[in-house]
C-alpha cells in the first residue's frame, strides 16, 4: 500500500493550503513521506452533551480501527474541543507507541483567549503539538529541555515557550526509532 | 520527565486507568495499574511504587482504610487521592492520614501536571539528598554551550553554584554571546527544572501589550474570549522567569516589576482575584546597568533586587581557543539538521576564523557556518565560502600599532595568558611580550 510514514486525517474545515504547509513542516522535521486525507463523516456520536466537548479516547480508537492497519503513523486533525474522562480538556493526544494520535485546533487559537487574530502563530502552534503527539507515536516521552518540542505542555501558553523542533537527544531517539520500524 | 520514577494507579473505572496511564506514560515513568484496593495491596507487599495515585471510593474496601494500609505497607510513597466532588472531606480526611494532596475529578490538566511535577521534584531531590557523596558534576542540557577555554569553565562552574540556589541571577555580556543558554542551563539543573522555563524579551514589548503579557487576563477584559489567558509570572509557577533585554522596560514598568518581584503577588488585567505565583527571576543584558542606575534611567531599587549573582559571558575574541569546538559543533548541528553529511572545514578557513574578533560573538559564528554549508561545495568549507575576503585581519582604518596590540591580546587570550607559550608563538622573548603588555595596558579577563 502506501509508502507514506505519517499520515494526516482532517476532520471538519481545514483549508488545503493550511493542511499543505502543515505537511511540509512535519516532512521536514521528520523526513520521511507525509500524506492527507479527508474524512467528510460526522462526528455526532463522539459528542459528549453533559460536557458540550468530544471525547477523545473514542475518536482515537476510531482512528486506529479505521485507519491504524496502512502502517502509518496516523493522525487525526479536528477544529473542536476534546476531552478525555478524567481531564478537563486535551489539546493533543496519542498512543504511544501506536499508530493513532490527535490534535485539535481548538484551544490553540488566539481569538478564545480575548487576543488579537494570528495565523501564523497559530499555524505555529498547530504544527508543534502535531510533531510532539507524532514524537509519543514513536515512543518518545517529555523531555525536560525547556524548548525541546517534546517538552510537555497541556496550556497555548506552554506551548508557546517551546520550538516546533526535537532537542539533540530526542532526535536521536527518533532517528532510531524511524530506523527500526519498517516502512 | 524522568524514568527513575514508578507510579502505581488504582482506579475502578477502565477508561480512567487507561487515560491516566498513557499520560504517565508519556511522562516517562514507570506505570501500573490496580483495579481495586485488594489488587494494590497485593501488588504493594511485593513492589515498591514512588508514587501512588489512588480513588478513595472504590467498591470493596473504604477509601481511608485503604489508604491507611497502603501507608503501612509503603510508607516512603506519595500517595495522591483522586475524589469526586462530592467525596472531597473524605480526601480532607486522608490528607490529616499522611495523604500526599488529592485532586478532583475531572482533573485541570495544569493541576495534575503541577501535582506531578512537585512530587518529581521532592522524590529527585531525597534521591540526590541520598546519593550527596558520590554525586558528580554533571549539568544538563548544556549541550549548546561549547568551549573548553578557562573563561567558559568558570561561566559553567557559576551556572553549577547558582543553580542550587533561589538567588536572582543577572546574565550579562555582549549581544550574541548566547546569554538565553546560560538561563536555560540554569533552571534545568535548578530543583525547578520541571515547572516552565518562561521567556520575556523584553525589547519585544510594546509597554500596553507589557502588562497583559506578565499579568494575564481575565476573559471577562474582552468581548468573545472564553478562557483566561495566563500571564508570564503565572506559567512560570514553580519554575524560572527569564527576562531578556531588561535594560529596555520603561519606568513604569521597573515599579510593576519590582512590586511583583517583593510580593510574588498580582492581579489580572480585568481581574480582582490576587494571584500568588513562586518563580525564580534570571535577567540578561547587554548594557552596563549600573551605570544606568548612576545615570538615573534604571531603578536602584530593583537593580540590587536583580543583582544577586552576576554572570558574566566573556566575548568570543576573548576565548579564541574554543573557536574550532564551536565550528565542529556547527558544522555538525547544522548538517545534521540540512539531512546532509557531515563535512571538514579547510585549515585556511579554519585559521582565518581563529583570527576573527567576531563582533557579533557567537551568533555570528553560527550564521557564518549555516551560511558557509549551504553555499559550500557540500564536501568542505573552504575559505571563499566564508565572508570575509582577504587572509589577513587587516582593517585599513587601524593603525599598525593597534593591530599589534589586537594580535597580542588574541594570542594572549587563546593560551589563556601562558606569557612562555604566547611568546614562543609571537616569535619574542618573554620580557619583550611583558613591556608590549604594559604599554598597551592590556588586562588578562580572567582578572589574574
Ligand atoms: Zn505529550
Ligand atoms: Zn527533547
Amino acid at each position: 500500500m502506501s509508502k507514506q510514514r505519517i499520515l494526516f486525517i482532517s476532520f471538519g474545515q481545514f483549508g488545503s493550503d493550511f493542511l499543505e504547509k502543515v505537511a511540509a513542516a512535519v516532512k521536514s522535521e521528520f523526513g520521511v513521506p507525509v500524506g492527507f486525507d479527508i474524512n467528510y463523516g460526522v462526528l455526532t456520536h463522539f459528542y459528549d452533551p453533559s460536557r458540550r466537548q468530544y471525547n477523545a479516547n473514542e475518536l482515537i480508537k476510531f482512528i486506529h480501527e479505521k485507519y491504524g492497519n496502512n502502517g502509518a503513523k496516523t493522525i487525526g486533525l479536528f477544529q473542536v474541543d476534546l476531552f478525555i474522562p478524567i481531564l478537563t480538556f486535551v489539546i493533543g493526544q496519542a498512543v504511544y507507541k501506536g499508530n493513532a494520535g490527535i490534535v485539535s485546533l481548538y484551544r490553540l487559537k488566539n481569538e478564545l483567549y480575548g487576543m488579537k487574530k494570528d495565523e501564523n502563530l497559530l499555524f505555529e502552534r498547530f504544527c508543534k503539538e502535531i510533531i510532539h503527539e507524532l514524537g509519543h507515536t514513536f515512543g518518545l516521552t517529555h523531555c525536560t529541555s525547556p524548548v525541546c518540542v517534546m517538552r510537555s505542555s497541556t496550556y497555548i501558553e506552554d506551548v508557546d515557550e517551546k520550538n516546533a523542533r526535537f532537542c539533540a537527544s530526542c532526535k536521536k531517539q527518533l532517528d532510531q526509532a524511524l530506523h527500526e520500524e519498517p516502512s | 520527565m524522568t524514568n527513575a520514577i514508578s507510579l502505581l494507579i488504582v482506579d475502578d473505572e477502565e477508561s480512567v486507568r487507561d487515560s491516566l496511564y498513557n499520560w504517565f506514560i508519556e511522562d516517562g515513568f514507570t506505570v501500573k495499574c490496580a483495579e481495586n484496593a485488594k489488587e494494590a495491596l497485593t501488588m504493594l507487599e511485593s513492589e515498591n511504587f514512588d508514587i501512588i495515585l489512588a480513588d478513595i471510593k472504590m467498591p470493596g474496601m473504604d477509601g481511608l482504610e485503604m489508604h491507611r494500609r497502603i501507608k503501612t505497607l509503603s510508607p516512603e510513597a506519595i500517595v495522591i487521592i483522586m475524589t469526586a466532588f462530592a467525596s472531597v472531606e473524605t480526601a480532607v480526611q486522608a490528607l490529616k492520614d499522611g495523604a500526599y494532596d488529592y485532586i478532583t475529578k475531572p482533573f485541570d490538566p495544569d493541576d495534575l501536571s503541577h501535582l506531578i511535577r512537585n512530587a518529581a521534584t521532592q522524590i529527585e531531590q531525597k534521591a540526590e539528598a541520598e546519593n550527596f557523596k558520590n554525586k558528580e558534576t554533571n549539568l544538563e542540557n548544556i549541550e549548546d554551550i561549547v568551549g573548553n577555554s578557562q573563561s567558559m569553565m568558570q561561566v559553567l562552574k557559576e551556572v553549577e553554584n547558582v543553580s542550587q540556589s533561589n538567588s536572582s541571577v543577572i546574565i550579562t555580556g555582549e549581544s550574541g554571546t548566547g546569554k538565553e543558554l546560560i538561563a536555560r542551563a540554569i533552571h534545568s539543573n535548578s530543583s525547578r527544572k520541571f515547572f516552565p522555563l518562561v521567556t520575556v524579551h523584553c525589547g519585544a514589548l510594546s509597554e500596553d501589550l507589557l502588562e497583559s503579557e506578565l499579568f494575564g487576563h481575565e476573559k471577562g477584559a474582552f468581548t468573545g474570549a472564553m478562557f483566561n489567558r495566563k500571564g508570564r509570572f503565572e506559567i512560570a509557577d514553580g519554575g524560572t522567569i527569564f527576562l531578556d533585554e531588561i535594560a529596555t522596560i520603561s519606568g513604569k514598568m521597573q515599579i510593576e516589576l519590582l512590586r511583583v518581584l517583593e510580593t510574588k503577588k498580582f492581579v489580572r488585567v480585568g481581574g480582582n482575584k490576587e494571584i500568588k505565583s513562586d518563580f525564580r527571576v534570571i535577567c540578561a543584558t547587554n548594557r552596563d546597568l549600573k551605570k544606568m542606575v548612576e545615570q538615573g534611567t534604571f531603578r536602584e531599587d530593583l537593580y540590587y533586587r536583580l543583582n544577586v549573582v552576576n554572570i558574566n559571558i566573556p566575548p568570543l575574541r576573548e576565548r579564541p581557543g574554543d573557536i574550532s569546538l564551536l565550528v565542529n559543533y556547527f558544522i555538525k548541528k547544522y548538517c545534521t539538521n540540512m539531512s546532509r553529511d557531515l563535512i571538514s572545514i579547510e585549515p585556511a578557513a579554519m585559521k582565518r576564523l581563529e583570527q576573527y574578533d567576531f563582533p557579533g560573538n557567537v551568533r555570528e559564528l553560527e550564521n557564518m557556518i549555516e551560511r558557509a554549508i549551504v553555499v559550500g561545495n557540500g564536501k568542505e568549507i573552504r575559505l571563499k565560502d566564508l565572508p570575509m575576503k582577504t587572509n589577513a585581519p587587516v582593517d585599513s582604518s587601524e593603525s599598525l600599532s593597534e593591530l599589534e596590540k589586537k594580535h597580542i591580546l588574541q594570542t594572549l587570550n587563546k593560551f589563556d595568558w601562558n606569557i612562555s607559550r604566547s611568546a614562543k608563538v609571537l616569535k619574542v622573548d618573554r620580557v619583550t611580550l611583558y613591556n608590549k603588555i604594559k604599554k598597551y595596558d592590556l588586562k588578562n579577563p580572567n582578572g589574574k
